[in-house]
């Protein structure tokens, strides 16, 4: 039975002394974690490369979804997740160079450093919370057809996009919400759109200069405008009007695009939340001392792993959302 | 384990040898910063030339955004998470699962997908009412 008893002196190969992959149990089990992590993301972004490439001659054009920058009007596409990529690419850099202060044992400086990382984590938070606003909020509006497809409107004279409060009309329906407080108890809706069906067909036929959009990308990679004629045509399909996003529908296409923004971006952003949480947690253990009386800054480097990790998928997630 | 760093990088360019481990990390900032702001301009413009040339039934210009997103990958990885630093063995067990696991995902789902794609445009199956 001696073979059974180890002692804590042994160094040998399979006394538990030797560490093969030189790396101490924490920071392999952070490494492992990130695999597995990985992995789930990669699940998520092949998912949403096969669902584009079933729809790959209808799916929206990100540039024309993300154009809104806070405080300006216009549009300006990519500008917004540009400036987030480089802030989380930032705050990785403070975070590397709290873990270089956190060798060299200087107490300080990591704090400056974790402070200006966790504030750059914050940063990125409230932009993604921004992004979701004005992605949930809509700004053209469009028709869904019986079909469960989008159609949109553009100016006929400019080629520009045409919002549903530029033509449609406003008649005189009776609409009121339905709401347990007014009678209809057993009929609550959800939310109600600004112009009614009729409204907005009563006012592209007042209107010669409107014409539809449909998802269809044409071989100049744009979507295909129809003429007035098809236009009225395809009128007669449409069965709603859709305002916005939300996981059922949405304004910009496929409805699996907005679920898949909703998801993946969802996923990062509380993987982003989760890390300054730990990130906050790390900045107090380090301002009370504790990795001072440790004798090492080991623990600033694993979540440093975690939060490196978080900026590599973002890394993925600009790319294969916003670019591609 | 010590906190020895390796500091010779990028070296396709010849290799820059940084003083310390802060000079080096500000350089991948700059470095990464660079091939964010590229990427972003070619998004913005997409040069005809990039758009309507094919390889492999992809955009040339998604095939630049695809290898600048690994190039960024790379140095996060190797500088940032001090990847390049660690012993070979452990590099291997985190860098090649994941990349063999993913390579077979994204080749099997997308494979699907297109076919999928064929039978909605070819077959008898109305979906664009």
């Amino acid at each position: 039975m001696d073979t059974t008893v180890t002692t804590g002196e042994e160094e040998n190969v399979w006394g538990g002394g030797n560490r093969p992959l030189g790396a101490s149990y924490g920071k392999l089990m952070m490494w492992f974690f990130i695999v597995s992590d990985a992995l789930t993301f990669s699940g998520f972004l092949a998912s949403y490369g096969f669902s584009r490439f079933k729809f790959i001659e209808t799916w929206p054009i990100a540039d024309e979804v993300f154009t809104h920058v806070p405080f300006f009007h216009g549009n300006y596409p990519m500008i917004y997740v540009a400036f987030m990529t480089f802030i989380l690419i930032m705050s990785s850099v403070t975070m590397v160079l709290a873990v270089d202060a956190g060798h060299r044992m200087m107490q300080n400086k990591v704090i400056l450093y974790m402070f200006l990382t966790i504030i750059g984590g914050a940063i990125f938070v409230g932009s993604q919370a921004w992004e979701w606003a004005t992605f949930i909020k809509g700004d053209y509006g469009a028709l869904e057809t019986k079909g469960g497809r989008v159609l949109q409107f553009v100016k006929a004279d400019t080629g520009e996009r045409a919002a549903l409060a530029d033509f449609s009309k406003t008649l005189p329906e009776e609409r009121v919400k339905h709401t347990m407080s007014e009678g209809v108890w057993y009929q609550e809706e959800g939310y109600q759109t600004s112009y009614s069906l009729n409204e907005v067909i009563a006012g592209f036929q007042a209107n010669p200069n409107i014409l539809i959009r449909t998802e269809k990308i044409n071989e100049e990679g744009e979507k295909t405008v129809l003429d007035r004629k098809a236009s009225l045509g395809r009128l007669k399909d449409a069965v709603r009007v859709v305002e916005g996003a939300n996981l059922v529908r949405n304004e910009y296409g496929s409805r699996l695009f907005a679920d898949f923004f909703f998801f993946i971006t969802g996923f990062h952003g509380f993987h982003v939340f989760s890390g300054v949480v730990i990130n906050v947690i790390i900045f107090f253990n380090i301002i009370i001392g504790t990795y001072e009386r440790r004798g090492h800054y080991e623990m600033v480097e694993k979540v440093g792993l975690y939060w490196h990790f978080v900026d590599l998928v973002w890394v993925f997630v600009f790319t294969f959302f916003y670019l591609v | 384990m010590g906190h020895e760093h390796i500091l010779k990088i990028f070296r396709w360019a010849g290799g820059i040898n940084f003083r310390s481990n802060t000079r080096k990390i500000w350089a991948v900032l700059i470095f990464l910063s660079i091939v964010t702001a590229i990427e972003v301009i070619l998004g913005i413009y997409k040069p005809a030339i990039l758009v309507e040339n094919y390889f492999l039934e992809m955009k040339l210009l998604n095939w630049i955004f695809i290898i600048l997103t690994l190039v960024k990958a790379y140095y996060i990885t190797w500088d940032f998470m001090h990847m390049r630093d660690e012993r070979s063995s452990l590099r291997r067990a985190v860098v090649w699962t994941p990349i063999f696991l993913v390579s077979y995902l994204i080749f099997i789902l997308l494979f699907e997908a297109t076919y999928v794609f064929d039978i909605f445009k070819e077959g008898f199956l109305a979906w664009d009412f």
